[in-house]
């Protein structure tokens, strides 16, 4: 009896050990459970079986929520997609980059960020396919910039481009009204048309009368953000050298952005944070630079109190804010397939329908003639034809390089230097030193 | 004078209980073991009148009792193996590689693509004034978080251990904190010091006349409010250590420091506090170490979690600068680097704490 409470004890120390070690091998086999995307259906070309394809993605995406992934499956009864999405790119982005140098855990389609994409190509081109070539894929239908940003320089069009994000100014109606300034689109567009200037000009007429507890914009560091976008030339010039200190485009933009800190302009937001979402549903910022997938973001944090209230006009000089790439990796066991969905997924048709179901605004320009673009209107903006607004900031869009640390040098410059200059009133030149120092060490190998 | 007592003797059974339990399970084992052995022997002796048996009985008695020999030589190991396999995998295999890879430049980019550098990401980091910033705040942080965090939790444990009415209602309340995740209590404390008049603390404040103040942006303000959601998380937790070290401190010191004649304060001085040592030293230790790798407050205490720590750098501490230049900058290399020079930081502190504690014994 005794000797078998020792073998039972010993069975159950076994058991343990067991489950232990199994759990360790489940752990690491979870993470190369990617590796073979629809491992167990990957040999589906033999015959019946289907083929699973995986779409890496972040955020919400909105293939997924489009339903375009059923729509594909219907179209392709062989096919079946599953989507993997992590929530944040910070998050996202840096796990792509070891996979695809280690060939492993990689999606058969891999979204990147439009502020990831040069890293991309600059550096891992090589491994993936070249999507340009792959058929049904027309480089006419697309926005010339946008399919030139995800070519590498020896023309191969790693990614294939989704959706791109080109600026207005999504601004209050009410309180424009109570500070005296136009309420129509059309007027409110000519206030500034073409020039930042000319914005500064309008805020300090919305100064002068503002209603209590408003300010104009809602932080510096979107301005210069917007600015930034809009200028022929950012943090690298078209060889690629990185040029942000002596940039023009960039001086102008970070000097007028002080200059909203500095006549007090601002709400002194940083953008994305829970003060700014609160700030939208207090109404405490008359206007901020709005690209077409900010829309429905405004909409969720202004809510009811906000509805008829906000309008959208033209941006002084449009950008392009956001937007994303599709890519293929060489290392997928099913490329030929995802390709063909890539293909399928950015044709200006379900690009079209992408805009209609998720405001993210085709890159595909084919698209802009198409009725779910062409008569979109937002009801909640006071049924402003956004499609055509858009499409049009869309086409004055500047061909602007961009380099692969332009996200970094972006948040470096918005994080450790203006918002230092709205929020603590650091003089300018002491913020740009700080932030250029920063930038210094973060680029420095 | 009555309470101590009755608590502290009421405790101290219990300790001793808890005590000898696993001595007697020991006991009980061994015992089990030899019974086995004696089992085994007396089953082979009817088979004495065969000499042939008798030596395949033999031989079977010699094998199973080598077999015994080997099963409590070895299974020892065998048991505290899973922990080492798991300490090597997780723990020495990626403080060797990190150690390895802060000799090299290397990219997150590209993680197998090494280049040899020697020791510059750690002679850089000497001019590297995000570096010294980072070690700066780490240890005011450090400090204006551990030293009222432990002094308060002295005075909580002294005063849960007078007897009161619900005491275990009070030992679970004063843990909550530290039961709660780092996100949602950052979280919380974030909207508390919030900038504008919708901060809870600033409200407060205004109540008594004083102005609001922009906690995350001064330099002070930040470190104060960083270190108070330390406090706030850990308190509770090093108060029960104190509460059961306290526990254990024999009821007689205090009954004949009272014929002394001396009074309450008195007695928490020169009984309590010396026959804490030990324990407030090993929560000193803990505190410190903890204080060293500060990352969950600080980057959550930054919206929306960037790794800048502020936009001064005013609460960057040096694990928010590993993350930073590992994660942000992608520089793998110059992160090990660092990794490796906080790993030394605490070496250091735990060889001081090692000079401390014998200094402190020889002393008493």
């Amino acid at each position: 009896m005794r000797y078998r409470t020792r073998t039972s004890r010993k069975a159950v120390v076994l058991a343990a050990v067991a489950a232990l070690a199994g759990g360790l091998l489940a752990g690491c086999a979870e993470d190369s459970g990617g590796d073979e995307p629809g491992g167990s259906s990957g040999g589906g070309g033999g015959g019946k079986g289907k083929t699973t394809l995986t779409v890496g993605v972040f955020g919400a995406f909105g293939l997924q929520e489009a339903g375009l992934y059923k729509e594909y499956e219907k179209l392709n009864p062989d096919i079946s997609i599953k989507q993997n999405s992590v929530q944040r790119n910070e998050n996202y982005w840096p796990a792509l980059l070891t996979h695809l140098s280690s060939g492993s855990g990689l999606s058969d389609v891999q979204a990147v960020e439009v502020g990831n994409i040069a890293e991309l190509t600059g550096t891992h081109s090589g491994k993936l396919m070249d999507l340009g070539k792959v058929s049904g894929v027309d480089k006419n239908a697309y926005l010339d910039w946008k399919w030139q940003q995800g070519t590498t320089d020896d023309g191969k069009t790693v990614g294939l481009g989704t959706d791109i994000g080109p600026t207005g100014i999504c601004y209050r109606k009410d309180l424009f009204k109570k500070a005296g300034l136009p309420t129509d689109r059309e007027e409110v567009g000519k206030l500034w048309a073409g020039d930042w200037n000319k914005y500064l000009e309008a805020g300090k007429r919305y100064k002068e009368k503002a209603p209590e507890g408003t300010a104009f914009v809602d932080g510096a560091t979107g301005v210069m953000a917007a600015v930034h976008a809009s200028g022929k030339e950012k943090f690298y010039d078209k060889d690629g050298e990185l040029v942000y200190k002596d940039s023009p485009g960039v001086k102008e933009g970070w000097d007028l952005a002080a200059e909203f800190a500095e006549a007090g302009l601002t709400a002194k937001l940083q953008q994305f944070q829970p003060s700014w979402d609160q700030a939208f549903s207090n109404g405490s910022f008359a206007t901020v630079t709005c690209p077409p997938w900010m829309l429905g973001y405004i909409k969720d944090k202004a809510g009811d109190k906000g509805e008829d209230q906000w309008e959208v006009a033209a941006a002084p000089k449009p950008g392009n804010w956001g937007g994303s790439f599709l890519t293929v990796p060489e290392a997928g066991k099913n490329k030929e397939e995802a390709a063909k969905l890539v293909a399928w997924l950015t044709a200006p048709k379900q690009q079209a329908k992408l805009f209609d179901k998720r405001a993210s605004f085709p890159s595909a320009s084919a698209a802009y003639d198409l009725p779910e673009v062409k008569d979109a209107k937002n009801p909640y903006f006071g049924d402003a034809p956004v499609g055509k607004i858009f499409a049009k900031a869309a086409e004055g869009v500047p061909v602007q390089p961009i380099g692969p640390k332009d996200g970094i040098i972006q948040q470096y410059l918005a994080d450790t230097g203006m918002l230092g200059v709205d929020q603590k009133g650091t003089s300018p030149d002491k913020a740009w030193d700080k932030a250029v120092k920063t930038i210094d060490n973060a680029l420095d190998q | 004078m009555t309470d101590i007592p009755s608590d502290a003797s009421a405790a101290a059974p219990s300790t001793g209980e808890e005590g000898a339990a696993p001595r007697a399970r020991a006991g009980t084992l061994a015992g089990d073991g030899r019974e086995a052995v004696a089992g085994a022997r007396s089953g082979s002796l009817p088979g004495a009148a065969d000499p042939a048996a008798d030596r395949a009985a033999e031989r079977r008695r010699a094998r199973r009792s080598r077999r015994y020999r080997r099963d409590v030589k070895w299974s020892p190991y065998a048991l505290i193996a899973p922990f080492f396999l798991f300490f090597i995998a997780f723990g020495l295999f990626p403080l060797l590689y990190t150690g390895w890879a802060s000799l090299h430049r290397v990219e997150l980019g590209s993680p197998t693509d090494m280049e040899w550098v020697g020791l510059r990401n750690f002679s850089r980091l000497m001019e590297d004034d995000f570096f010294w910033n980072a070690l700066r705040n780490t240890f005011t942080i450090g400090l204006i978080s551990t030293v009222p965090q432990l002094l308060m939790a002295l005075g909580l444990a002294h005063l849960l251990h007078y007897r009161l009415r619900g005491s275990m209602f009070f030992r679970v309340a004063i843990l909550t904190p530290y039961a709660t995740s780092v996100a949602a209590a950052t979280l919380v404390f974030v909207l508390m010091f919030s900038r504008t008049d919708h901060g809870m603390i600033n409200w407060a404040l205004g109540l008594v006349g004083i102005d609001a103040v922009d906690w995350q942006n001064g330099d002070w303000t930040a470190q104060f409010a960083v270190s108070s959601i330390v406090i706030w998380r850990w308190t509770g937790y090093n108060a029960l250590i104190y509460l059961a070290a306290m526990q254990a401190i024999p009821n007689d010191l205090y009954e004949s420091a009272a014929l002394d004649g001396a009074s309450r304060w008195q007695q928490f001085r020169h009984v309590t506090i010396p026959s804490l040592r030990p324990t407030i030293l090993f929560t000193c230790v803990v505190s410190t170490i903890g204080a060293t790798q500060l990352f969950g407050e600080p980057l959550l205490f930054n919206q929306g979690a960037s790794p800048t720590g502020g936009s001064d750098h005013q609460f960057q501490t040096l694990g928010l600068y590993l993350y930073e230049q590992g994660w942000f900058n992608q520089h793998l290399g110059r992160s090990s680097a660092i990794a490796w020079t906080m790993f030394l930081i605490l070496v250091l502190i735990g060889l001081l704490n090692w000079a401390i504690s014998r200094w402190i014994r020889r002393s008493s």
